[in-house]
């Protein structure tokens, strides 16, 4: 029988039961009780489907790509490149060769950094020069980023002179478009910021900035890290100009990362790692680099882990990523409403009512995050616990760590559930409620 | 005992409420701050010496963490008043040696008094660190008062 569901429905239960049996880790036991694995947004979980196209690949048709002239060189030349075509569809891109494989987002974050580092340098010759900056310049970002898209950008403006700027956050960790529009100006020349942040799940208004941006003249970098996994990502509705994002938080492997960037600016960027594979013509007094993306691809790829991230997708896909989305924010909604209910939880992020992902970090009073995330683990609850490489926004929230709980496609209910009965022993146990 | 109340003694949860020693310490001879970036915990002990002496007049800590490494800041204010540096060291080697057993071997209690509930945390070695937080900025506190006095 065939059922019709609305691409925008929440998963149900048995669906997300037959997810979960695909995920051979979440199987087991931890400290005695089912594992219940809520550090998605840290690191996602592999189903079988992905784990066993990255072994098939390389039992059958592994080798370096784009060189030598066997069946096998043939074989993972094709596969890389199609994998890559699979990823450019699932984030909208033009073209497949908009598609830049990295090590992870922070890799794909310094690459444009660094990118711009060295066009301010004077490498990359005239079509580099629109990326040129320095003194007086301006490099805008928010409080509220993971290091990867803030300390990339410190450096960036220490190398070439330009000032960094921040939006900052209000007390609930969130920031307004009118904040951020409002210090963009003819001296902006990059803004970065995050699609959807992986402290307070608040989602950015990013067109609204991008149309402030784009009138002045800046480019446009989002770190899709907590959203390309999580919800439709189209980054040409979208309308900006570079995006990073890392496999091993979708569902694929380690080790594997992408840059999307606009085709012309990705052509005209000069490379931050410089090599093999992404020459034309060396001589021993110059280089004559490869269009994008292969100029930014040095040295021997990731090819089992590009095939993987693939197959990732395309399990994506099989859900679809309305449904992922629609999903996610109903158990963030679960995890909400609990949290209100237990005396001397606060959470950070969006109030109640605005859209946010299916991450909730919280803080409890009087007990610090790490006690609540070794409490919760010895119930097989696993969340996260720290400044989830966001120290300024912890330093501005007035706190020095806080817990998280992030779902995924596989987060049943009953996972929620279970979080949210041991979140309300907590104080108990560290007599925090006396 | 379960794994959980292994690692959190009720020796631990007490002086994680009582902290002993955190707040200022006038005329301190030395001082050091020391981070876990893991976490973002963090810790400045403070040391004074009786004149003229290697010997610890008074110790105190400010910072926030964990009550692992609260407890441990608390428990070393009560044992390092009164010692030399010297012996200050050789008992920060020996709670070092205990929190790296992996939960191996019976602790000296003789020596190691209150720091023994540590010896649980030692199994848990993402905590570690925790419990050595305040000790390894005692080392380097106590070091520094002597080459000052």
């Amino acid at each position: 029988m065939v059922t019709v569901v609305a691409p925008n429905q929440p998963l149900t239960e048995s669906e997300v039961e037959a997810i979960k049996r695909d995920f051979p880790i979440l199987q087991q036991e931890v400290n005695g009780f089912p594992l219940a694995y809520l550090d998605s947004g840290a690191t996602a979980e592999r189903p079988r489907q992905v784990l066993d196209a990255e072994r098939r690949f390389l039992e059958h048709d592994n080798a370096a790509v784009h060189r030598g002239a066997h069946t096998l060189a043939a074989l993972s030349t094709d596969a890389y490149e199609d994998a890559r075509a699979t990823v450019a569809e699932f984030v909208g891109a033009a073209s497949p060769s908009e598609v830049v494989w990295t090590a992870n987002a922070t890799d794909a974050l310094n690459l444009v950094a660094y990118g711009i580092a060295n066009a301010s340098r004077g490498r990359g010759g005239p079509d580099a020069e629109r990326f040129r900056i320095g003194p007086g310049d301006e490099v805008l970002v928010t409080e509220a980023e993971h290091h990867a898209n803030l300390v990339p950008w410190q450096e960036l403006a220490a190398l070439t002179g330009a000032t960094l700027r921040w939006v900052p956050v209000a007390d609930d960790g969130t920031w307004t478009a009118e904040d951020a529009v409002a210090l963009v100006s003819d001296r902006t020349k990059v803004v970065a910021f995050a699609h959807v942040s992986n402290v307070t799940g608040m989602v950015a208004p990013v067109s609204a900035v991008v149309a402030a941006a784009h009138a002045h003249g800046a480019l446009v970098v989002l770190d899709a890290c907590q959203s390309a996994p999580h919800r439709p990502l189209d980054v040409q509705a979208l309308g900006v100009d570079f995006a990073a994002f890392s496999g091993h938080k979708m569902l694929g492997p380690n080790g594997i990362g992408v840059l999307w960037g606009r085709h012309e600016l990705l052509d005209a960027l000069p490379p931050f790692r410089t090599g093999g594979s992404m020459i034309t013509t060396v001589t021993m007094e110059h280089t004559d680099f490869m269009p994008a993306p292969e100029r930014f691809e040095a040295g021997t790829q990731p090819v089992s882990q590009a095939v993987a991230l693939a197959e990732a997708v395309r399990y994506l896909q099989g859900i679809g990523m309305e449904r992922v989305r629609a999903h996610e924010e109903h158990l963030a909604e679960r995890m909400l409403t609990g949290l209100a209910a237990i005396p001397g939880i606060h959470v950070v992020g969006p109030p109640a009512g605005v859209p946010r992902s299916g991450l909730v970090s919280f803080d409890v009073d009087g007990v610090h995050a790490h006690d609540v995330s070794q409490y919760l683990d010895a119930q097989g609850i696993a969340v996260r616990s720290g400044h989830h490489c966001a120290q300024p926004l912890h330093r501005r929230l007035g706190l020095v760590a806080t817990s998280r709980a992030s779902t995924y496609v596989y987060t049943t209910e009953q996972d929620v559930d279970r979080f949210l009965t041991a979140v309300g022993e907590v104080r108990g146990y560290f007599g925090a409620t006396a | 005992m379960s794994a959980l109340d292994s690692l959190y003694q009720q020796v631990i949860l007490d002086h994680a409420k009582a902290r002993h020693g955190d707040g200022e310490l006038p005329d301190a001879d030395a001082e050091h701050f020391e981070r876990n970036p893991t976490c973002g915990d963090e810790i400045t002990v403070r040391v004074r010496l009786e004149p003229g002496t290697d010997r610890i007049a008074g110790l105190a800590w400010q910072g926030d963490g964990c009550s692992i490494s609260m407890a441990s800041a608390s428990v070393l204010t009560d044992m390092a008043v009164g010692r030399t540096v010297p012996e200050l060291l050789a008992l920060t080697e020996e709670f070092r040696t205990m929190m790296r057993s992996r939960g191996a071997g019976e602790p000296d209690e003789d020596v190691l008094e209150d720091l023994v509930a540590f010896h649980g945390v030692s199994k848990f070695v993402m905590r570690v660190k925790c419990g050595m937080l305040a000790w390894v900025a005692a080392e380097a506190a106590a070091r520094e008062a002597t080459t000052r006095s």
